[in-house]
């Protein structure tokens, strides 16, 4: 949309056929994977509640908005609206309907974000580019107000907000912090292996089309208006499902309040930092953004404690985080992602060539 | 591009070696300890940050009175670091679960989240971790009721008995509880989770004075309120009960000034209550209320002995002088003694020694602070007559009415301006009930051990 | 009737309010394509720096001559060391960027002038006056003066001076513009403290609304609304669209309110704000065409 002149782009964007051949075989994901159960079982209590839980979450919702924004091209500020329609419907669904298992009532959540998607994903089909990521704050504005004003959804809690019900799935009491972690670690890769399947599938290529040029995508016979309401259904219900297991399996209790526009911002940061149009850049950039701050402040608390002042210290973490996103986006603008994969090649290459 | 890409590269190699140092925060061994860890959170950059700074001056202040002039709590020395939320419920968690494993070998006692959506992230992780959380002037009223909430203490003033303080203090200056009849009082509050706190027992009381009962939401963050105060104009209430947070309360004092509705007409609630919240409203201030469990004021034996001992020894944690003795240094200074008398009383069951979280909820289910303990802190005038129990972690349930003279706050109520406690625990109760029953929780048994 | 029209004059004031933060976007959208979103931090920044050097005891217009350049200062490092680097980049990375900088500007604003909040004293009494059966404040008055003034100065500023001229050639076609010579860094770095002073101008009203304090940063989200309605390139569209919303979200928390349980105005602004773009993609002033599909 920038009219400005623009020179090439300084890096190639990793093209798909790049891609394939730089991809990390099945058995490299799988023991990934595995490695991440393993990690259920060796580690502390914190890294649950304070790292692991929270970024695979987020790595969750980055990966939704990244199939909406990266693939089917279609940038949106309303991802913390539809998170917060995944907490309040599921958290609704596991209240009235205590009897369905959880995963299925994770999947009601899910739809219903699917369902606030499509309906804010309808201007989609009259306008597009920044204003179209400015009318998605329609929905961002208005569905938290919905939950936060309307006491049947919080189930006339004075308060407002909601809270956990009892997390049990075939027996097993999933309230403890290394229940929740699994919920969520499988939640997130069984969703991860469904997207993966989708953008290296028709549907995806179809995505892509649409993204780089619609009006030739539609000469090709691919279904614009179709696609585009899928995409935004999709992309809210995986997104939804992350705002249930940000309430249920990481905060425990929450309002909609946590839903906010800093939310919103946070997701879309995920994807950028981390890679635009890359499963993997949702990971990538999740983890940035949970573990950088809690990196730097305990950096900061080891060899500076007593030394500053902890009100200055604080600002100067502030500042260097902010410094942090302009130079990575300075450095790298296609993500971090962009970044390990010319760092593998050059790896492939040593020390024949450096 | 290369020696760019190798810069970067060697950034991120840093920061992986940095990420391996986190664990050694938690390295908690378990040697015998000597002195008491109390983990701070605090919020020194964001929105808050000027209503939080003065807060912790003064739980550092007194903190640091009670190890250097008392020598320790029993001879048990305090010590702290702080964790920075920024209000966040997501950054609070995480400094929860940092600190919670104590440190140097010692436990930790209670954790004062500071934040009320913190607090309610916190309420189930705290019984698990059988830390007790302190929650003063905010957080979940029905957490009253420790049958169901144990390690949760809404110490001192909910926002239930904020809301009947404030009804019961408008009926002492119409002359009586019988002449709230036919009033009108409208609510202003901020739309969220604890703006609406109060709605519930405002309603009750309505019926019960037969006061009209007026509800006027102002949207997150509230620097614009023409329509509201526009409203109130057309509807004329007698009083107005402000129950803002953050830039809310100054632009309500200027609009309503604007609109021509008598600021002294308007009474504050506990978060609209401080000099952060009346000094940028400028001069149309004056005549301001404000209902409070932190009375403002450096005359307190206390606060005396804190600018003898710490501030003019160059001590202190306060940066502007202006602020000692304001409502947020002394409410710091009153978490901090709260803090410090549970860990005093469960010394005296379990011994002089670091005490652990449940201890200290013991201590604090047994905490007794009459007129004569006070008098012996210093605190009598500051903290109000507090007697804690299973049934009831709240304990105080008064407040007391500050007026704005466009300086400073002055007290202008007769002591304690007491809530209708009794008229609203059973609801309270009521409210816990439902909330056992929905999480599948089975109350403690009410017995004192 | 007369509590409908004093409910639209407060809001249409209000929206005055909007429509001054909304400028300061429009200006830098126009001319380098970037939605800044650390416009808000801006305003806070130059607030905070002003009312610091009044309550260190400067004069008002020294210590506004010195904001400014701290302004201007900073818009030019900004240029130097952020923009350049992402020539070219797209929408959403350099948005990202302008998120990264409002981090650094609200630390450094709080780092060197403290977290307290300040009383700001701009000598102005706001007794309101009654205009017939209505109130209207005098503050508000004033502020939609100098708001009116600055658009009227940016518009004569940016029609007949050379570098207005420039900036719009730039806006039209870049490539042509350059290649006839106008330097884009140049033109950038003057939009950048222009805008730098609008945030002073917008910090100082809202600052003696609200008190100078952190949530000045939260101004930009009721600019928002008045960018899509007004368009992202038009100054005298901020100033309708700021006006439209303000009215509509008065009376919408007024007459709506009642029916759907308060606070309406947090989402108003923005369904008024999506309607508008259903019917009108481009707002009502834009003059970049959105492509449709």
């Amino acid at each position: 949309m920038t009219a400005l002149a623009a020179p090439a782009p300084p890096e190639t964007v990793e093209s798909p056929e790049v891609l394939r051949r730089w991809r990390v075989g099945p058995l490299a994901i799988a023991g990934l994977v595995l490695a991440f159960y393993a990690l259920g079982f060796v580690v502390h209590d914190y890294w649950f509640n304070a790292i692991l839980i929270p970024f695979l979450i987020m790595a969750l919702a980055g990966l939704g908005l990244n199939l909406l924004t990266g693939y089917a091209g279609q940038a949106s500020l309303g991802t913390g609206a539809f998170m917060s329609v995944g907490a309040f419907a599921t958290y609704n669904v596991l209240l009235r309907l205590p009897d369905l298992p959880l995963p299925v009532s994770l999947v009601i959540g899910g739809l219903f974000g699917a369902l606030a998607g499509v309906i804010f994903g309808l201007p989609s089909l009259r306008i597009k580019g920044f204003y179209l990521t400015a009318s998605t704050l329609a929905a961002q504005f208005f569905l938290p107000w919905l939950f936060n004003q309307y006491g049947w959804f919080s189930n006339y809690t004075t308060s407002g907000s909601i809270s956990a019900p009892k997390l049990v799935f075939l027996g097993a009491d999933l309230s403890t912090p290394l229940g929740r972690y699994l919920l969520t670690l499988t939640s997130v890769v069984i969703l991860t292996w469904l997207a993966w399947n989708l953008v290296t599938s028709q549907v995806g290529r179809n995505w892509m089309a649409i993204r780089d040029m619609d009006t030739a995508a539609a000469v090709a016979g691919i279904p614009i208006a179709f696609n585009k309401l899928a995409s935004f259904a999709i992309s809210s219900f995986i997104i939804a499902i992350a705002g249930a297991l940000w309430a249920f399996a990481y905060l425990g209790t929450v309002d909609a309040r946590s839903f906010d526009l800093d939310r919103s911002f946070t997701v879309l940061f995920i994807i950028i930092i981390g890679g635009m149009g890359s499963i993997a850049g949702a990971f990538i950039g999740s983890a940035f953004v949970i573990l950088v701050p809690i990196l730097i402040s305990n950096v900061s608390a080891n060899l500076f404690a007593g030394a500053i002042d902890a009100g200055q210290s604080e600002n100067l973490q502030k500042i260097l985080f902010g410094a942090l996103i302009v130079y990575f986006l300075i450095k790298e603008p296609n993500g971090l992602y962009a970044l390990l994969l010319r760092a593998r090649r050059r790896l492939a290459l040593w020390p024949l060539k450096s | 591009m290369s020696s760019r890409l190798k810069k970067a590269l060697r950034g991120l190699a840093f920061a992986a070696l940095a990420l391996a140092a986190v664990p050694s925060v938690f390295s908690a061994a378990a040697e015998e300890a000597k002195q008491q860890y109390f983990p701070l959170a605090t919020f020194r950059v964001g929105a808050y940050a000027s209503s939080g700074i003065p807060v912790w001056a003064g739980e550092i202040d007194y903190f640091r009175y009670i190890n250097e002039v008392e020598g320790g709590i029993n001879g048990v020395k305090l010590f702290w670091d702080e964790c920075e939320t920024e209000w966040e419920v997501e950054k609070g968690v995480e400094c929860y679960e940092r600190v919670k494993a104590g440190k140097d070998g010692s436990p930790v006692p209670i954790f004062l989240p500071h934040g009320d959506p913190i607090s309610k992230a916190l309420t189930e992780k705290t019984v698990a971790d059988k830390i007790p959380q302190i929650t003063i002037a905010y957080g979940r009223t029905e957490s009253i009721d420790g049958r169901v909430f144990p390690y949760s203490f809404p110490v001192l003033f909910s926002f239930w008995s904020e809301a009947s303080s404030v009804i019961n203090h408008i009926a002492e200056i119409e002359g009586g509880k019988e002449k709230l009849k036919g009033l009108k009082i409208a609510t202003v509050y901020h739309d969220s989770p604890y703006g609406k706190e109060t709605q519930v027992p405002l309603d009750f009381l309505a019926k019960t004075y037969g006061f009209e009962n007026i509800q006027i939401p102002v949207p997150h963050p509230g620097n614009e309120q023409s329509a509201q105060w526009a409203k109130i104009r057309q509807l004329k209430p007698d009083y107005v009960f402000l129950r803002g947070w953050g830039v809310m309360t100054p632009v309500a004092i200027k609009t309503a000034a604007k609109t021509g509705f008598p600021v002294d007409h308007i009474i504050g609630g506990i978060w609209s209550g401080s000099e952060e919240d009346v000094r940028p409203a400028g001069a149309v201030g004056k005549g301001y209320k404000a209902v409070t469990p932190f009375p403002a004021g450096a005359d307190f034996e206390i606060l005396k002995k804190l600018k003898a001992n710490i501030v003019d020894k160059g001590l202190s944690d306060l940066k502007d002088p202006k602020s000692f003795g304001s409502v947020y240094y002394n409410s710091g200074v009153i978490e901090a003694i709260i803090s410090v008398e549970a860990i005093r009383k469960a010394q005296s069951k379990f011994g002089n020694r670091p005490v652990t979280g449940e201890e200290a909820q013991w201590g604090l289910e047994n905490l007794k602070l009459d007129e004569a303990r006070l008098k012996e802190i210093g605190a009598d005038g500051l903290v109000q007559p507090l007697e804690l129990s299973i049934k009831d972690h709240e304990g105080g349930g008064a407040g007391k009415i500050l007026q704005w003279d466009g300086e400073k706050w002055n007290i202008v109520s007769n002591g304690w301006v007491r809530s209708d406690r009794e008229l609203l625990l059973p609801l309270i109760y009521e409210r816990a009930a439902a909330y056992a029953k929905e999480k599948g929780i089975t109350p403690r048994p009410d017995v004192s051990n | 009737m007369s509590f409908f029209l004093e409910t639209l004059v407060g809001g249409l004031l209000a929206g005055v309010m909007y429509s001054l933060v909304a400028i300061g976007f429009v200006l830098i959208y126009k001319a380098s394509g970037i939605f800044n979103f650390a416009q808000g931090s801006m305003v806070l920044f130059a607030a905070l720096a002003f009312v610091t050097l009044r309550e260190a005891g400067w004069d008002f217009v020294p210590a506004l001559l010195v904001t400014l350049v701290v302004m201007v200062a900073g818009a030019i490092a900004i240029e130097r060391f952020v923009l350049r680097a992402l020539i070219g980049q797209s929408d959403l990375t350099l948005f990202m960027a302008t998120l990264g900088l409002s981090f650094v500007i609200e630390g450094l604003a709080q780092l060197f002038m403290g977290a307290s909040v300040h009383e700001l004293n701009l000598g102005i009494d706001d007794i309101p006056i009654e205009v017939g059966p209505i109130l209207v404040s005098q503050f508000d008055l004033l502020a939609a003066a100098t708001a009116g003034a600055l658009v009227i100065s940016l518009s004569l500023f940016f029609n007949f001076t050379r570098i207005g001229i420039s900036l719009r050639a730039i806006a039209d076609d870049p490539l042509a513009a350059q290649s006839i010579g106008i330097r884009l860094p140049t033109l950038w770095r003057i939009v950048w403290g222009v805008a730098g002073l609008v945030a002073l101008v917008a910090g100082l009203l809202w600052g003696a609304r609200q008190g100078v304090q952190f949530s000045l940063t939260l101004v930009v989200l009721k600019a928002l609304p008045v960018l899509i309605i007004g368009g992202f390139t038009s100054i005298g569209g901020a100033i309708v669209g700021g006006l439209l919303i303000g009215a509509s979200e008065s009376l919408a928390e007024i007459y709506l309110g009642d029916l759907l349980g308060g606070s309406v105005s947090t989402w108003f602004a923005y369904v008024v704000a999506l309607a508008f773009l259903l019917i009108r993609p481009a707002g009502l002033f834009g003059d970049r065409a959105i492509e449709r599909v």
